[in-house]
């Protein structure tokens, strides 16, 4: 069924009863051309793309939970392409050229709203670091602003421009960044591959890789077997656990990040806000709640929640950077687990196994990413070559000397 | 918890004192050793969801290297031993 304004006046006329399920829930049949395991975002759009632009259709899912159930249901969904490095930068943009047209292409409201993200800086070091990160953004063609003090006052004025350690000079805005609804990202694409023959197979968990003479024929699930043609993983915080099924070993460790979010307040924050000092970033939601996460628990963990002294860190930082934010309630927090590559960027490629293919190490950041890692792991799979704009990101770069540190924190996943 | 960690030299101390530097499992290369096997100790991890040994850096404290045995489902804290100690036993 095509959403429209028509279908919305007529189902609304007809008391509601008539909306379609917005995908099927199939049984497994024996063997598909390429299974992908993990129904989260990457997952889904993977599954899309390859269907949709690279018209392989005999492709199912395979989800332990529900979908959403994993970190496309658990981000503070930031939306940006405001990187530094040439292997970021174009990906990154790529993807935010997605977002602009998906709701287009999905037929499906995934409320992107594009509300600025802004970065702020606290020290002239701190400001020509930014200056260098704008720079970097504008020779790959993406606007970049730097906003001074006096400036930022008017337009965010409830900030502690004047904090004793950590006073705000001013920021790097990126106008087109901001927010979009994650579990509309994960129905969206659900939807979008469903009705291009995607069988998408909910509480089906991958628990063995089955290989002959090399190569891989398919997943032992609480399914039963299924065979492939090729399999993909996207399975984000378990992708070592997912890999180890098939010997891989990887250069991640598994970290779990929280978030928080308030009772509804009216309108108050525009942008998605970035607080340089430490590492909070604040945004609301469009019922009102203000989001907010900051840094990763610091130790690495299996487990969907954080520990409280990482909360009250949190906290701090925010109060810190929005004094009136201490009047606040905060109403829910939770965790996500995600895997943390040893240099705080993403791996998109194929492994030693010939037609097994690899999606993970997405960090916290991978929200930004869901589109352009749904096409590039696409183009890879249906053509055994890899995107141009993911060439940097593949999985040989550590032993070739080429990571890609954005953070510049070297090969310890907790400091990304 | 793992908000919690006993130093074998401080008693019961939070997390926020620790620097946290990872699998403590494998020991590390020769110099002369090949690539791969200082690929593997620089980049490559088990990650292991259950049992896992982990250096804990005491630096708000007795600035000591810890080795903790922690799991990384339920944050349960089976031991910790200074480093040293660790490095002296036997079969590792
Ligand atoms: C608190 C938090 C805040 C974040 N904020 C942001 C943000 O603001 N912006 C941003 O860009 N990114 C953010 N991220 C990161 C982002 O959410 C992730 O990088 C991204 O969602 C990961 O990709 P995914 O959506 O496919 O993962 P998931 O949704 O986790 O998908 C993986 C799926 O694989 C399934 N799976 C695992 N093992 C198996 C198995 N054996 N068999 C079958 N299925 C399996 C899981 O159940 C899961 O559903 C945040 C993450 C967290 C936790
Ligand atoms: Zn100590």
């Amino acid at each position: 069924m095509r959403y429209s304004a028509f279908s919305l006046v007529r189902n609304a006329l007809s008391g509601n009863l008539n909306w379609k399920p917005q995908w099927r829930q199939p049984q497994p049949k024996p063997h598909y051309d390429v299974i992908i395991i993990g129904g989260g975002g990457h997952g889904l759009s993977t599954a899309y793309y390859l269907a949709k632009e690279f018209g392989v259709k005999n492709v199912a899912v395979l989800e332990k939970g529900y979908l959403g159930s994993g970190n496309v249901g658990r981000n503070t969904t930031i939306v940006r392409s405001n990187y530094m490095l040439p292997g970021n930068e174009p990906f990154y943009e790529f993807s935010m050229k997605l977002w602009e047209g998906l709701e287009q292409d999905l037929n499906y409201n995934v409320m992107l709203s594009q509300r600025g993200v802004i970065m702020l800086y606290h020290s002239d070091a701190q400001r020509d670091a930014y200056v260098r990160r704008g720079n970097a953004m504008w020779m790959e063609g993406v606007a970049a602003e730097l906003i001074e003090r006096e400036q930022l006052k008017k337009m965010i004025p409830f900030l502690n421009y004047d904090h004793a350690r950590y006073p705000i000079l001013g920021g790097l805005l990126q106008r087109r960044a901001g927010t979009a609804r994650h579990d509309a990202v994960a129905w969206g694409y659900a939807r979008g591959a469903d009705r291009h023959g995607v069988d998408i197979i909910e509480h089906c968990e991958v628990t063995g890789i089955r290989r002959e003479n090399g190569v891989v024929t398919g997943v032992e699930t609480t399914k039963g077997f299924i065979g492939c043609g090729k399999l993909a993983l996207a399975a984000a915080g378990n992708s070592s656990r997912v890999g180890e099924m098939a010997d891989l070993k990887l250069p991640l460790e598994s970290h779990v990040l929280q978030a928080f979010v308030t009772e509804g307040l009216k309108p108050c924050i525009d942008h998605v806000i970035v607080y340089g000092g430490g590492h909070f970033y604040i945004s609301q939601s469009d019922k009102g709640g203000l989001v907010f996460g900051a840094e990763i628990d610091g130790y690495s963990s299996y487990a969907q929640r954080g520990n409280l002294a990482t909360a009250e860190h949190v906290m701090e930082e925010g109060v810190t950077m929005i004094p009136g934010l201490s009047r606040v309630r905060v109403l829910r927090a939770w965790g996500g687990v995600m895997d943390m590559s040893m240099d705080g960027s993403p791996i998109i490629d194929r492994t030693s196994i010939d037609n097994l293919y690899l999606n993970c190490g997405w960090c916290y950041g991978g929200f930004k990413a869901t589109p352009a890692s749904g096409y590039c792991f696409a183009h890879l799979i249906a053509k055994n070559d890899t995107h141009p704009v993911a060439r940097a990101l593949r999985l040989d770069r550590f032993a070739r000397g080429y990571a890609v540190d954005e953070a510049g924190a070297g090969p310890q996943p907790n400091l990304h | 918890m793992a908000s919690l960690i006993t130093c074998p030299h401080c008693g019961v101390r939070p997390k926020e004192e620790f620097a946290i530097r990872g699998d403590a499992s494998r020991g590390r290369p020769e110099p002369m050793d090949s690539d791969e096997a200082w690929h593997d100790y620089v980049y490559v991890r088990t990650n292991p969801r259950g049992r896992t040994l982990e250096h804990w850096h005491h630096i708000a404290g007795c600035r000591r290297f810890l080795v903790v045995e922690r799991d990384t489902a339920t944050h349960e804290v089976y031991s910790v031993v200074d480093a040293a100690e660790f490095a002296r036993r036997p079969a590792r």
